[in-house]
């Protein structure tokens, strides 16, 4: 690289901010902080596990619907505030290795079409009685297996970011 | 020490070696456990969280039980298989790591817990299925779980902080 961008310029000094270098300096914040990120994730795996499952499984019975497919959605959400604040933190930690990344640019564009998916799968889930026909059933299988391939890579995104650097 | 004799031909294996040395071999292996482990976490948090009485009120709690168990089976054997093969790359270092030991004794921990359930309290389901609230041993076990299943995972990302480097044998 030849001259610094303004990218490389605002990792540069968000990475000499006091609250960076706080995160930088005490060595078990990142690994505990790596921790909360991993067992939200691991929430909404499990969600996204039944409700693939649930789905693909309701064939010919009547759509689960909101009531019991509510608890999985639910846990999904609640985990992604948490994804939100513990990825933050991890970026001000080490920001170059995230934002100058282009495997951390991918894992951010998998999130928001996870995130558009499952709102679609939520609301559509939400509106459907009964169980909705062969070609509904079909796609909502679609959306909700979908999904969880979507979940699956931006994990393998994430755990990549520490193995593929390119700055 | 014998152990580490033993450990030190178990480095020396074919396979050991070539999750050691190659390259793409370990981040995949590594990769295929944090999925395997988020599966596992994720669906046994569902019972975990059932059993204490906290979420899906409204099911017998068998149901979740039948629900969840296979894939907690079947993502932990992923677990277990990429995990053995992750330990065998370095496994005298990992043997030295205190994160990694403590790993190990809360996933033993576990399987007596989870084990105590099934012959315990977990034999009489079917007096409490539909309970809002199952009965202290079932929620004892929930909360073992649940503590532990979060211990391992912390553990484990420790380990990767640690790594013990010993003097060549």
């Amino acid at each position: 690289m030849t001259n610094p961008s303004s990218l490389d310029t605002f990792c540069d000094w968000l990475k000499d901010t006091g609250f960076s270098l706080t995160l930088q300096s005490v060595e078990w914040i990142i690994p505990l902080v790596q921790t909360v990120h991993i067992l939200a994730i691991a929430a909404v795996v499990g969600a996204a596990i039944t409700l693939s499952l649930r789905v693909l499984r309701a064939k010919g019975r009547p759509q689960p619907g909101t009531r019991v497919a509510s608890t999985p959605f639910l846990a999904i959400w609640v985990a992604l505030p948490i994804l939100l604040v513990t990825g933050a933190l991890l970026v001000i930690a080490e920001p170059a290795r995230d934002l100058e990344n282009p495997v951390f640019a991918l894992k951010m564009g998998l999130v928001l079409v996870a995130v558009a998916v499952t709102f679609v799968q939520q609301a559509w889930l939400r509106r459907t009685t009964g169980d909705g026909g062969p070609v509904r059933r079909l796609l909502q299988s679609t959306l909700a297996v979908g999904s969880l391939a979507l979940w699956a890579a931006i994990i393998l995104a994430g755990r990549l970011i520490a193995y593929i650097q390119s700055f | 020490m014998w152990i580490d004799t033993l450990l030190s031909s178990l480095e020396d294996t074919p396979l050991a070696t070539a999750v050691r040395e190659n390259s793409v071999l370990f981040p995949a292996l590594e990769c295929t456990h944090v999925l395997a482990l988020t599966a596992v976490v994720g669906s046994i948090a569902m019972l975990d969280l059932r059993l204490l009485g906290w979420v899906q009120r409204s099911r017998p709690t068998s149901q979740v039980v039948a629900e969840v168990l296979p894939r907690v089976w079947l993502a932990f054997g992923v677990a277990a298989i990429t995990g053995v093969l992750l330990f065998s790359s370095n496994a005298r270092s990992y043997a030295h790591n205190n994160y990694f030991l403590a790993k190990l004794v809360f996933l033993a921990i576990l399987g007596v817990n989870m084990g105590l359930f099934h012959r315990g309290v977990g034999r009489k389901i079917g007096d409490w299925d539909t309970a809002l609230r199952p009965p202290t041993g079932a929620r004892t076990a929930g909360v073992i779980s649940l503590t532990l299943w979060i211990a391992v995972t912390l553990c484990g990302r420790f380990v990767g902080f640690t790594r013990v480097t010993l003097p060549p044998p």
